[in-house]
Order: structure tokens, then C-alpha cells, then sequence
């Protein structure tokens, strides 16, 4: 290292920590250049608002498909947002540390479980409950959000966790000193305290739940449709680019980055959200 | 210490490569229809073994991926299953290898055994929505489909004529998935390639004709698409020598043992 | 009204306790599920032997290759580049308008989906490099998704070694780079591993963006140029396509046991970094 200098090795690091940044704008470059002038060819009004996708017509209408995302993301908070946040209250306030230490890894371990494997269960069990207790084709909105609630606790938890604890003890004790329940502590102050990382930990949530593929294809069903019940198929954007891209030549294939260039765009407001609601967290520290 | 690990990293990779070159192979890629993929592997393989300095990798993908990867050189074979070739696909060379049935399928419960065309096309248009109006129980139907631009989807409307597919059908991405679909849900009704019917599902009659090899070669069976091999420019070399396996006695009779239908 | 704070109390714990229990029996019943039906399948012939007849019989040796040599490929390339990067956010410069940039860079890169970085995978190694579906696009494209992991990590075991360290290593003269090299990263190389170790753990499971890049050919690759398959791939083509269900359930199980071993392998090293910390 003696041949570049201490001045040479921090200009080498430099460059290479702009891997990163420059990643995601080739990324965002072909992607973009794949997609974009599609999107204007074709009228973003007509591709983001109209009903039909029939590809072998030519109609490209994602609107079934943003819906989709939508109900299936909204769907999946209601099943996994309660249930993470409850958890990781649970765990930062009320369970010994010792259960903490191993809990938390535990739970954490559901994020390591292959989303294929994630879209198995839906399949093999899930599916198969819903078709014989409430009808409908079982593979339908419902199961998809079961399982993408699921599969968002572990986000949900450790960064909500992370919010809870960086609250100051004293806000605690303060409250408890005024005579309340460790409860009224907690959801009177430790909670409005951590809000805004707790809101992060639910949008981060959001977008793993917007942008996961393939144990949606497994258990959505598929179908182009804008969803009158939760029992109903449903296809959403990724399941649209992922089902189709191999068959897809010309317009359809442009179509189809054009799709991934709306969920780039999705993904990238939630995650500019949820980093500006983490650092008002630290701010607050 | 981090240099050593970074040493030992290069030396790994230089040594795949070598591994890489070093065996000199011919290697032929094909992609696209995974209607005939599995028959494509098993050609592969029995190809390879008589021809041990080629090597022949077989990628799914689907038609279109076919037709897109043999114009772009991305493989050098597409495989595709059309009834029409698209304009994409008239600046390549196109053997027709083998063809393919396509069968109506519904779970083995399913006590309906024979649909007429009209009724096959209003089930899939969403006009006939229960069993009972085909004559069977009283419950709703599931409409299974490929996705758009299939090869089997495609050549399905084709035939069929005149099909909009019903809004809320189910849409899985094979003729496996398409199986395991109708397998598992009582109500379902999709179509996959004759080659691929198994004990899970039942195939049905068409207008009172059995989905067989035998009613297919006779050409009663209607529902019947050509597997294409398609090549860009003219096909030389293990390309050329490759294809005409596939079409000699042997490759044909592999294809006729899994299966499919030979070409001719 | 006014319910007594007394029974409130009692209740939200109650309710609090029964969600993270419920929680962790999700995670019991997916792994016992999948291990139930996957452990009688699966033996020495299961993961020695070439599959027959596309994986309908015979047993996943070329899937167990591709899922080891895809993830070293990617760590290969993404380690020193998320290493160096995290040296130079921790040690080399202050907060400024380039180390924010490139925070917000990887924190994004870290939440975009794993069907963009396959899409992106796909037009870019795929077709415009002219690479083909091969270990050489399928790794390149796991290495940048796992890029921010490994940068993170890194940062946070760099950021966690005292700075006393530090002051001892300039004052007996050493330079910044040598310090880096002979302090702070021998210090930090528990916390280091655990960042690569979940990144393979990410890379095994992963689907989606691997089918665009990778493929899916299952014969044992001779090159780099080769297309691969991975267990997780293979289970989904399997269990998708109906193939076997046994090998499917066998699959799983492989992948279920490779991903815990080396996520608690992960946990396991940084329990030891953090206890040796404090």
C-alpha cells in the first residue's frame, strides 16, 4: 500500500463506496430506459388507469394490477402490523432479557425462511382451508395477505423493537412515578415516543410486502381482475412481471418493464419516507 | 490476512475459468417452450452421450422467449409452440420437430367426462359459470388459463376461436402448474399439453373424441398445435447436427415415448 | 366509564404475550411442516445423486453445487466492495452531502425487490453484457443485493470497536490505513462475518431475481458461463410443476436446514462479537 499513499487508499475507498449509489442508478438507468418510453408511447394515462391487459391485443391497462398491490399491501398490514408491533412490545417492555435475547433471533429467523417456501404453505394449507370454509378458489386475496403478513413480521418487529428501546428510560420512569400501570406507561408514553420509527418499521413492511414475487404467483391466483371480495384472485404488479416476462417479446416485454418501473417508483417514495421517519427517531434521541 | 483471502479468491476464479476452457466443448443452448422442455432435455441428453465435445443446455423461458433468444443469439435454438409463427419469428429458420395435443382438463371428481367446442369456448368466455349447466353438480367453475403470450394459451384461442377470457380466470405460468392447480381444487377446469396428463387430472372428450396419440395422429382430435425449432441464419454444425437427431428414427421415437406426436 | 387500569393492564399483557407467541409457533409450524415430510426423503444418495427425468427422481447434486457456487461468486465480488465501502464511511471521513447520498443509496438499494434486481439482472448481464443466463450474470446480481447488507454490517462492527484502539495505533505512529488494516478490521471481523453469512443466507433462498440471471439447467456446470440452478429454484419448479412432491418436500427441507445452520451460525458469531465487546 506504500505505492498509493494514505491520500491514494481513501480516494480508492471513495470510489469503491460509491458502489452502492451507482448500483442503483444503472438500476434505475435500465430499467428506466427499457420502460419509460413505453410509458409515454403508450399515454400514462392509459397505461396507469385503464382496465384492460391483454397483451395479444395490445391493450396494456395496469390498473387491476396496481389495485392488487394495493389491497394485497393494505391486507397484509392488517394481518402482520398489529401482530408485529404487539410482539415487539411485548419483547422490549414486558419480557425478561433473557427471553428478549432469544426471541428475538428466533423471530428474526422468519425472515430467512426462503419466500418460496413461504408460498408452499400458502399453497399446501392455507389455500386449501379457504377454498373449503369460505369459498372461492382458495389461491385469492386473502391468502396472499395471510402470507405476506407473515412474512413482514420479522421487518416489523426488530425495527420497531430498535424504536421502542431508544426511548429514554427516563420518560418511563417519569410515568411510573406519577402512580400509572407499566401499560398506561407504555401506551400512554413509550409509544407515542417511538411513533415515528414504529411508522417507519410499518412502511418498510409496506414495501416488502409491495415488491415480493414469487410466493404472491403461488398463492394470488393471478387472475387480471380488480378484486370485488377478499376471496377473489388477484395478480399484482410484481406477479404481472414476473409471470410473464419470459413469454413476452416487443410491446409486451416493454410493458412489462414499464410495470417495473411503476413499482421502482412505488418502493422508492416508501423507502424515502421510512428513512426520513428514522432519522426524525434519531433526531429525538 | 485480507490480501491472502483476496489471493485465494483470484486463484478460484482463475481456476473456474481454466475448468471453463480448458475442456474445449461445443455448447449449444435452446430455449423457450416449456411445453417441450422436458422433451428437449432428454433429446439433450441422449444426444450427449453419443456426442460427448458438445454440450447441450436447455433453458425454459417460454415461446416468445424462443423466438426473442434465437433472433438475439441469446440461444442458439428456440423452441416454440404456435399454431402461426408471429412476425418475429419470420426471419428464422423453423423446423417443425414434433407436435402436440392440448387437452381439457378437470379434477378426477369431476363426473363430466365430454364438453362440446361451443361449451369448451363459453366456459372459458365466462358465459356457462356452474357445472350443473354442462350437466354436472351444482357448484361454481374455475376457470384455470396460461398466461398472455403462451404458446399453449395462444394456440388454445386459436383453435377454439372467437375466446375472451373470462375476467376473474386463475392465471398459472405451465403446463405443471396449470396440473397442480386442477388437482388440487374439485371446481377447476384448465388445459395443458397431452404429453403432460398424469393420474392427478382427467382429461375430457372434445365434441366425443378421446384426447389420444391415436386420435390424434388421425387427425380426429382438433385441439392439436406444432412444436417449431427455430435457428437463426442456416443451421451448420452441431446445430444442424443436433436438429437432425431429433428428427431421425431414434429422437422421434423419444418423442413418441414421452408423449408427444412425431412431426410426420 | 372507567375500566379499572388494574384489569387493562392484565388484559394488554395477556393479548401482548399471546401475539409474539403465536408468532414464534408460525415459525414452528413452517419449519416442522416442511421437515416432517422433507427429513424421510432426504439422505446422503438424495444429495449425492443427479436428478432423473427433470427431478421427478434420482436425487439434487447439481442444485447443491449451484446454490454453494452462486452465493462465494457473489460474495467473491460484493465482500470487498462493501468492506471498503463501510472503511470509508466509519473511518475516513465525517458526515457530509457524499456519505449522506451514499447512505440513502444503500438503504434503497436494500429495499427494492428482488424481481428488479432479476428484471435488471436480465436486460443489463443477461443481454447487454452479453453473458447469458449463467453463474456469471446470477452472481453479479446477487452481489449487488447483497451489497447493503454487507455494507451495513461491516459499518456497524467498525463503528463498535472503541476508539481507545484507534488512539493507541496513531500514537505509536501508525498511519490511518494502518491502523484500518491492523486494528479496526481484525476487531471487527466477527461483526464482518455475520454480515457475509446473512448475505448468504439471503442468496440461498432467493427466487426470483435468480431464475432471470442464473436460468435453470440442471446439469453440473462446467464454467462460469454456465447457466445453474439453486435448491431454491429447484423447489420451486418442482413444487410448482408438480414434479415430485417427495423431492419438493425433500428440497425444502435441504434449504430450510442450509438457511438456519447459516443464519444461527450468523447469530452465533455476533453473540460471541458482542460479548467479547462489553
Amino acid at each position: 500500500m506504500k505505492l498509493v499513499g494514505e491520500k491514494g487508499v481513501q480516494r480508492i475507498l471513495m470510489i469503491t463506496a460509491l458502489s452502492a449509489i451507482s448500483s442503483l442508478l444503472l438500476i434505475a438507468l435500465f430499467i428506466f430506459s427499457e420502460g419509460l418510453p413505453f410509458i409515454f408511447n403508450y399515454g400514462v394515462g392509459n397505461f396507469l388507469l385503464a382496465n384492460e391487459w391483454d397483451p395479444s391485443t395490445g391493450h396494456f391497462g395496469i390498473f387491476p394490477m396496481i389495485m392488487s398491490s394495493v389491497w394485497v399491501t393494505l391486507g397484509a398490514m392488517v394481518v402482520g402490523a398489529p401482530l408485529g408491533i404487539a410482539g415487539a412490545i411485548f419483547l422490549s417492555e414486558y419480557a425478561s432479557p433473557i427471553i428478549m435475547k432469544i426471541v428475538k433471533p428466533t423471530i428474526e429467523l422468519l425472515a430467512a425462511i426462503p419466500s418460496v417456501v413461504y408460498g408452499f404453505i400458502g399453497v399446501m394449507v392455507l389455500a386449501p382451508i379457504i377454498r373449503n370454509n369460505l369459498g372461492g378458489p382458495g389461491l385469492s386475496l386473502l391468502a396472499g395477505c395471510i402470507i405476506l403478513g407473515i412474512m413482514i413480521l420479522p421487518t416489523v418487529i426488530s425495527i420497531s423493537i430498535d424504536s421502542i428501546l431508544a426511548v429514554p428510560r427516563s420518560y418511563r420512569e417519569g410515568s411510573l412515578a406519577l402512580g400509572a400501570t407499566t401499560w398506561q406507561t407504555t401506551h400512554m408514553v413509550t409509544i407515542k415516543a417511538a411513533r415515528s420509527g414504529i411508522v417507519a418499521s410499518i412502511i418498510l413492511g409496506l414495501g416488502r410486502a409491495i415488491g415480493e414475487t414469487m410466493a404472491v404467483i403461488m398463492v394470488a391466483g393471478n387472475s387480471v381482475n380488480i378484486p370485488n371480495s377478499a376471496l377473489d384472485s388477484v395478480r399484482t404488479l410484481t406477479a404481472n412481471i414476473a409471470l410473464e416476462m419470459s413469454y413476452a417479446t416487443g410491446m409486451h416485454r416493454e410493458a412489462l418493464f414499464a410495470t417495473g418501473v411503476i413499482l421502482f417508483i412505488i418502493i422508492m417514495i416508501l423507502n424515502s419516507i421510512a428513512s426520513v421517519a428514522i432519522r426524525n427517531r434519531n433526531a429525538k434521541k | 490476512m485480507f490480501k491472502r483471502v483476496f489471493m485465494l479468491g483470484m486463484f478460484l476464479l482463475a481456476g473456474i475459468y481454466m475448468v471453463g476452457c480448458g475442456r474445449g466443448k461445443t455448447s449449444i443452448t435452446l430455449a423457450g417452450s416449456t411445453a417441450f422442455q422436458p422433451f428437449a432435455e432428454k433429446l439433450a441428453e441422449q444426444f450427449m452421450d453419443k456426442n460427448p465435445n458438445v454440450n447441450v443446455t436447455v433453458q425454459g423461458g417460454g415461446s416468445a422467449v424462443g423466438i426473442q433468444s434465437a433472433s438475439s443469439g441469446a440461444a442458439q435454438i428456440g423452441m416454440a409452440d404456435l399454431v402461426t409463427l408471429p412476425e418475429e419469428a419470420k426471419g428464422l429458420t423453423s423446423t417443425v420437430v414434433a407436435k402436440d395435443g392440448i387437452a381439457i382438463v378437470v379434477n378426477p371428481k369431476n363426473k363430466i367426462n365430454n364438453l362440446t367446442t361451443d361449451q369448451a369456448r363459453d366456459i372459458f368466455n365466462g358465459k356457462i359459470v356452474n357445472w350443473k349447466e354442462v350437466g354436472g353438480d351444482d357448484v361454481p367453475i374455475t376457470v384455470v388459463s396460461r398466461e398472455a403470450g403462451s404458446g399453449t394459451r395462444t394456440s388454445f384461442e386459436q383453435i377454439l376461436t372467437n375466446i375472451t377470457l373470462k375476467k376473474d380466470a386463475l392465471i398459472q405460468d405451465s403446463n405443471g402448474t396449470i396440473r397442480e392447480t386442477v388437482a388440487n381444487d374439485v371446481n377447476s377446469v384448465g388445459y395443458l399439453s397431452h404429453g403432460l396428463i398424469n393420474e392427478k387430472i382427467k382429461a375430457i372428450k372434445i365434441d366425443d373424441v378421446e384426447c389420444t396419440s391415436e386420435m390424434i395422429i388421425a387427425g380426429q382430435y382438433k385441439l392439436v398445435r406444432p412444436i417449431f425449432l427455430l435457428v437463426k441464419g442456416e443451421m451448420v454444425g452441431e446445430v444442424k447436427n443436433f436438429i437432425d437427431y431429433i428428427l431421425s428414427v431414434e429422437g422421434q421415437k423419444t418423442i413418441k415415448d414421452n408423449g408427444l406426436l412425431p412431426a410426420k | 366509564m372507567r375500566v379499572n387500569p388494574k384489569y387493562t393492564q392484565w388484559g394488554a399483557v395477556t393479548i401482548l404475550t399471546g401475539a409474539t407467541i403465536f408468532t414464534i409457533l408460525i415459525l414452528v409450524f413452517i419449519i416442522f411442516f416442511i421437515l416432517e415430510k422433507g427429513l424421510p426423503v432426504l439422505g446422503l444418495s438424495f444429495l449425492t445423486e443427479n436428478p432423473q427425468e427433470m427431478g421427478k427422481a434420482g436425487g439434487i447434486f447439481p442444485t447443491l453445487i449451484g446454490t454453494i457456487i452462486l452465493p462465494v461468486f457473489a460474495l467473491l465480488i460484493a465482500t470487498p466492495l462493501g468492506i471498503s465501502t463501510s472503511v470509508y464511511l466509519a473511518e475516513y471521513t465525517k458526515e457530509t452531502r457524499i456519505t449522506k447520498v451514499i447512505r440513502f443509496g444503500t438503504d434503497c438499494l436494500a429495499g427494492i425487490p428482488s424481481i428488479i434486481f432479476g428484471l435488471f439482472g436480465y436486460i443489463f448481464f443477461v443481454i447487454t453484457l452479453g453473458l447469458g443466463w449463467s453463474i456469471l450474470s446470477g452472481g453479479l446480481t446477487l452481489a449487488v443485493m447483497v451489497l447493503p447488507t454487507i455494507i451495513r454490517t461491516s459499518e456497524e462492527a467498525i463503528r463498535a470497536v472503541p476508539n481507545s484502539y484507534r488512539k493507541v495505533s496513531f500514537s505509536l505512529g501508525a498511519s490511518r490505513w494502518q491502523t484500518v488494516k491492523k486494528v479496526v478490521l481484525p476487531n471487527a471481523l466477527p461483526g464482518i462475518v455475520t454480515g457475509i453469512m446473512l448475505s448468504v443466507g439471503r442468496s440461498i433462498g432467493e427466487t426470483a431475481a435468480v431464475i432471470f440471471t442464473a436460468g435453470s439447467s440442471l446439469r453440473i456446470p462446467s464454467s462460469v458461463f454456465d447457466s445453474t440452478r439453486t435448491m431454491a429454484v429447484h423447489f420451486y419448479i418442482l413444487a410448482r410443476e408438480g414434479i415430485s412432491s417427495e423431492n419438493a418436500y425433500g428440497t425444502a427441507a435441504t434449504l430450510i436446514i442450509a438457511v438456519l445452520f447459516v443464519n444461527l451460525l450468523a447469530y452465533y458469531t455476533m453473540h460471541r462479537f458482542i460479548a467479547k465487546r462489553s
